[in-house]
């Protein structure tokens, strides 16, 4: 691992003015994307910008209609939260499923969305649930959020200080871990808002958490299993590996659905 | 080079390291405690666990200067006065290592399960749990009926 | 006997340093001025090197210099051996090409070393070694062992068309003759899936040269120092065996990747001299580990059973291609060979047998011993057939197998062994009702209320182990014997020291060991030391692997216990004046028949170094005895494992629904390590199954598989339950040892993976499918008759 200067602010601003000046620097929340990749020599940074010791950076607020999490909270507090899981179980189960103890006990929300891992879990409740990233400059729905593989809306600097998400009437996570990695090899997160709009985010299975619109159609229409039957998940364009085949994930993609459903609460 | 103090196994340590340096390479390296390992570079296997403030975290996976002020405890600091911790005692008593490299850091995980979910931990949520933590040796076997048997005596 | 003696539960008294974070292992040892080594790495599987250019990496900070193979070549220094003549059927010698320490002319895999940069710090080895600048000459690749024979890549000038050997063993007319009179023949290809052995603690050395007294000091992660030493000093030359100590420490597992010389462990020590004698340590990244530790299995079978009409067996036929890799790493060639076609009789009496081997390089890293060598290849070879053949014939696999069994011993079979003991009978009827048999129907239909396709498994497994004797192996052309050897050392306060040749790296011998002196010296075990892998202590030894410690290593530390009881016989009679025929020794007392004379163990070991009352022109002072078993025989664990497995039909996973292991170890010191050995044997005998593989890229050449984000390494998740994992015992001793023991390391391993196999073939019914039966593998299996069902 190359070597860095290290800064440890204290406030969102000094964090931001650090990487502008910096020549090539990055944001280190819990580091267990970032570090890794660096001991591999895939990323050199000149500056690492550790972000945990920011006031207020991490908490999560429960009201009404959304749960508010900050970016700094660790999985661990989100899987241990009983806010969470009483508001929006799937979302405090999911959180649960990150990693083993040692990844969720310093692994944040805010650092898992900013890279946009491919197969990462939280950007399906982010999409699933139709969260909102909130950052130091302005809100951006997750739709919006999650531009590739490790690609976001983030412009230069700019930092998520919060995820808002709203309250659904019925949500599910079910993940198919890859089984070296543990990361999802597909995994489908299912909600329906108290209006019975439906979300399907899939992770896991594309460059990208995506949507799959036939079946948040049909189960606008019919919250049941049964009305996925029939839809199939086409193979092209899925990531294709030695883990599992296009044809695979897409077929993962239609049991895990069913799954979710019957299982959402 | 940065100037960084610490607290380890409940003594106040300080050293100088390069922001590179990662927490693991400081405790082995620096403060040559060497009961915690490197079993992989990609921060899979566990083997590098300790706790910080109280919770199980990978210091291979941890730079040394985040670690600032920071309460770190290691294998060699569980043991109080002589007498095992319970977890060491039930890995001893229910044969729950062989070689012995994955042991620390099982140990120092196994902790933190039981800390959270108590005495009556089911063998399912163990298993869960200890995804993180490779083991070549035991096939797991021991060590899951070493944690449960701990758990009810922590 | 003691309470810690034969049989007693003993806990482990290496455990307190290990839980304590007290062991030493290789990397924990830092030695004064130490220097860091880090190898440059070839990134392609086939080249030539037309240049290095180490310049720049030489002017980098920190660096102490780097080295090639101009160096090696310079200090002679010999290469890497393969310690086992093979012959062809032709009667040809294996093809063996060069392994120079570090790679010269030529890379041959992905991860060969090329040359290796010495600083004063291992970030600063790394840094340069990314500096030192080699040109490379691509050249074809070949890493599939099927295509080996085929490719235009040829991996060694000295075989043209990769093949190291083609071996043979039985009689190919008398096999072929009774195919001939065969009711019904099973035919199947069979793939051996490549492993990665990964012991957690990856292989260390620490080179060290004593400018002052000539003397070199390597630390190493090793099973077997004393053969370490034979070769570094032997054949690569760098110094003669009292100018060189080898030392394994506390080791983190071995599996067979450490029994071998490998060249970093070589350079190191080498390396020191040439800087001078600073010490020289590195430390193998896990990716290196991946890269460059010896490889399991990759055989590539096709194989014929033949049955007559009233289901007897009555042939076997197999050929097997068994890739090398690159090099012949030091023990391979036996692998596919000796260790592996010896055991195709399995349990079964089969009166022909006809195997051929050809062993062939690919550019991958190479291939040897892995826990069980040859035998787990042997046994998924042969109890997939006997299922499969079972199933064809509609045959109850369980009564199949019974029919074939061998009843009665001494057993000859036609590939070499006299299986001298056993019971196969009583094994399998003991695991049928551990493993609750004839309420698996009813297991069966309830899975299936829950959507579930639930199968059962079985597999009936012998090994060899303890290699041996040594002239036998020798005219097979071993290079070494295969012996062991013991020192036992009483103090004269009566604590005993056993000196040995095996080698612990999680088996626990300090305590098993430490067990039979409990017994048969009646002493406490607390009073006992244990020494071992250090060649400075211990005179010579062979060290661990292939299931020998007890069979072999105890038998020697046994036979020198005996000389050191009768010696304290003669000095107890001596000091109580009585005739040596008239002392017993029982439970560590020595009493004077017919009288109420007595001494305890300890008196009598001081009395013998004390020697006031002996005259010690007749009996020598001191109580110390050594002693070089050679056995007569290999020894043959057996047994019968039961797998049920539920397969998620949706989602192709398969979940260990239950285990059920009963083995036949002979005598069993210490019946907890013994299960612990199971347990941990099946689960990488599980891992293989289900989820482990290793995977070159065929274009590229590159290992897909090099990290634990894509090698598969079993969790916790992936075991049966505690309540579903049953471990049973059954006992016949051996003959050929006085304590009646076999060994139990490899078992769980080698009966693992057909069992689970069989299961899983059962549960979804499909004739075979490929291991690893990841979720991909098994949902793609299923399409077919899906399609069909539709």
């Amino acid at each position: 691992m190359e070597n860095f200067n290290y800064h440890r602010p204290a406030t969102v601003n000094a964090a931001a003015a650090l990487l502008k000046k910096s020549k090539d620097g990055s944001y280190m929340a819990g580091g267990h994307t970032l570090l890794p990749t660096m001991k591999q020599g895939l990323a050199k940074p000149t500056d690492i910008i550790d972000l945990s010791a920011i006031k207020g950076f991490s908490g999560i607020a429960v009201s009404k209609s959304a749960v508010v999490i900050k970016a700094g909270t660790t999985h661990m507090e989100v899987a241990t939260s009983a806010a969470v899981k009483k508001a929006i179980p799937a979302l405090w189960e999911m959180a649960g499923k990150i990693g083993g103890v040692h990844v969720r006990n310093r692994g944040t929300i805010g650092g898992s969305i900013a890279n946009s891992d491919p197969a990462a879990d939280y950007p399906s409740a982010c999409v699933g649930l139709g969260a909102t990233i909130i950052t130091d400059k302005r809100k951006i729905a997750a739709d919006a959020f999650f531009t590739g593989m490790f690609q976001t809306a983030l412009k230069a600097g700019e930092i998520i200080t919060a995820v808002s998400f709203p309250i659904p009437k019925k949500s599910s996570h079910m993940k198919f871990p890859n089984p070296a990695s543990r990361y999802a090899l597909t995994g489908v997160f299912v909600s329906q808002d108290s209006a019975g709009k439906v979300r399907v985010a899939v992770t896991g299975a594309g460059p990208k958490v995506f949507r799959i619109a036939d079946m948040e159609a049909a189960l606008s229409k019919d919250f049941a299993a049964s009305a996925l039957n029939g839809i199939q998940v086409k193979a092209k364009g899925l990531n294709s590996d030695m883990h599992a085949t296009a044809e695979y994930r897409a077929h993962l993609i239609g049991v895990l659905a069913r799954r979710a459903v019957a299982a959402a609460k | 080079m940065s100037a960084i103090s610490m607290k380890v196994n409940g003594k106040a340590v300080c050293g100088e390291v390069e922001s590179r340096t990662l927490l693991v390479d400081f405790i082995r390296t620096n403060l040559g405690l060497t009961g915690t390992h490197v079993g992989c570079d990609t921060s899979q296997c566990g083997a590098c666990v300790v706790h910080i403030g109280g919770k199980a975290v990978k210091s291979c996976t941890t730079l040394a200067v985040a670690c600032e002020g920071a309460d770190v405890t290691t294998i060699e600091g569980i043991s109080k006065n002589g007498a095992l911790h319970p977890m060491q005692q039930a890995f001893h008593e229910q044969h729950g290592l062989q070689c012995g490299f994955c042991t620390p850091g099982m140990i120092m995980a196994s902790i933190d399960i039981v800390k959270r979910n108590g005495k009556k931990v089911s063998e399912e949520v163990i298993r869960r749990e200890l995804s993180g933590n490779i083991c070549r040796c035991t096939g797991y076997h021991n060590i899951v009926v070493a944690v449960q048997s701990a758990a009810e005596k922590m | 006997m003691t309470d810690t003696g034969i049989g007693a539960r003993v806990l482990r008294k290496e455990d307190k340093r290990f839980i304590t974070g007290k062991g030493q292992y290789t990397d924990d040892i830092n030695l004064p001025h130490q220097t860091y080594a880090y190898f440059v790495r070839s990134p392609h599987a086939h080249a030539t090197i037309k240049s290095i250019n180490t310049a720049k990496a030489k002017k980098m900070p920190g660096v102490v210099d780097v080295f090639t193979s101009k160096e090696v070549e310079e200090d002679k220094i010999g290469g890497l051996i393969c310690g086992w003549l093979i012959h062809s059927k032709d009667g040809s010698p294996m093809k063996a090409g060069p392994h120079p320490i570090l790679a010269s002319g030529k890379v041959r895999f992905v991860g060969d070393q090329v040359a290796v940069v010495i600083a004063e710090t291992r970030a600063q080895a790394r840094a340069a070694a990314e500096a030192v600048s080699v040109s490379y000459g691509v050249l074809p690749h070949n890493v599939d062992a099927a295509q080996a024979m085929k490719t235009k890549a040829q991996v060694h000038d000295v075989a043209a068309d990769n093949r190291v050997y083609n071996w043979s063993i039985g009689d190919q007319a008398a096999t072929d003759a009774a195919f001939k009179t065969a009711v019904h023949v099973t035919k199947m290809d069979l793939i051996n899936n490549r492993l990665i052995p990964n012991a957690m603690e990856t292989r260390a050395a620490i080179g060290s040269y004593d400018t002052g007294s000539d003397h070199y000091t390597l630390y190493t992660t090793s099973q077997n120092p004393h053969v370490a030493r034979l070769v570094i000093s032997a054949f690569h030359g760098l110094a003669p065996e009292h100018k060189l100590r080898v030392i394994a420490p506390d080791v983190g597992g071995g599996f067979g990747s450490k029994i071998f010389i490998y060249g970093e462990e070589v350079t190191c020590v080498w390396a020191s001299k040439r800087i001078g004698g600073r010490p020289v340590k590195w430390t193998a990244d896990r990716s290196e580990a991946f890269l460059s530790d010896a490889h399991g299995r990759d055989h590539v079978s096709h194989a014929e059973l033949a049955m007559d009409a009233a289901g007897k067996i009555i042939g076997l036929k197999v050929h097997t291609i068994a890739s090398m890799g690159a090099y012949l790493s030091t023990f391979s060639s036996c692998v596919p060979t000796y260790l592996y076609a010896t055991l195709l009789s399995g349990q079964y009496n089969i009166p022909n047998i006809y195997a051929e081997v050809d062993a062939v390089y690919t550019n991958t890293a190479p291939v040897d011993a892995y826990r069980g060598a040859g035998r787990p290849e042997a046994t998924y070879l042969l109890e997939r057939i006997v299922e499969t053949a079972a199933r064809e014939l509609k045959m109850d696999p369980v009564e199949f197998r019974r029919k074939n069994f061998i009843t009665s011993f001494p057993h000859q079979t036609p590939v070499i062994f006299c299986y001298d003991a056993g019971d196969y009978g009583a094994a399998l009827d003991k695991a049928l009702e551990l493993s609750d048999y004839k309420n698996f129907a009813s297991r069966k239909a309830a899975s299936a209320r829950n959507g579930k396709l639930r199968g059962v498994g079985f597999s009936a497994y012998i090994e060899a182990c303890g290699i041996a004797p040594s002239a036998a192996v020798g005219s097979l052309g071993a290079g070494v014997g295969l012996w062991e050897s013991a020192e036992v050392r009483v103090n004269a306060v009566g604590t005993v020291e056993v000196l040995t040749g095996s080698h612990s790296h999680g088996q626990g011998h300090e305590t098993t060991f430490a067990q039979l002196v409990s017994e048969k010296l009646g002493v406490d075990i607390n009073n006992v030391a244990i020494v071992h892998g250090d060649t400075d202590k211990v005179q010579m030894g062979m060290g661990t692997y292939g299931s020998r410690s007890g069979a072999v290593g105890m038998t020697a530390i046994s036979k020198a216990l005996d000389k050191i009881e009768a010696k304290a016989k003669r000095v107890a009679a001596a000091v109580m004046e009585a005739s040596v025929d008239d002392v017993d020794f029982k439970d560590g007392t020595f009493t004077v028949k017919g009288t109420d004379k007595k001494m305890a163990f300890g008196e009598v070991a001081l009395a013998s170094y004390v020697g006031h009352k002996f005259n010690s022109s007749e009996i020598e002072i001191g109580l110390k005895e050594t002693s070089f078993h050679d056995p007569s025989n290999f020894v043959f664990p057996a047994g019968v494992h039961i797998c049920e497995v539920e397969v998620d039909a949706d989602t192709g996973l398969t979940k260990i629904a239950s285990y059920t292991a009963v083995d036949d170890f002979g005598t069993i010191i210490n019946p907890m390590i013994v299960e612990g050995q199971v347990q941990g044997g099946v689960a990488q005998g599980i891992g293989q199954a289900l989820i482990e593989g290793a995977h070159y890229d065929r274009e590229s050449g590159q290992l897909s598989t090099g990290s634990y984000m894509d090698y598969n390494m079993p969790r916790a998740a992936n075991m049966p339950h505690i309540e579903n994992f049953k471990l049973g015992f059954t006992v016949t001793k051996c003959p050929s040892n006085p304590l009646g023991m076999k060994g139990c390391g490899e078992a769980g391993a080698i009966a693992a993976p057909p069992a689970v196999i069989n299961a899983i073939t059962d549960a979804i019914g499909v004739r075979d499918i490929a291991m690893p039966a990841t979720p991909l593998t098994v949902w793609q299996a299923m399409q077919p008759m899906k399609r069909a069902a539709e």
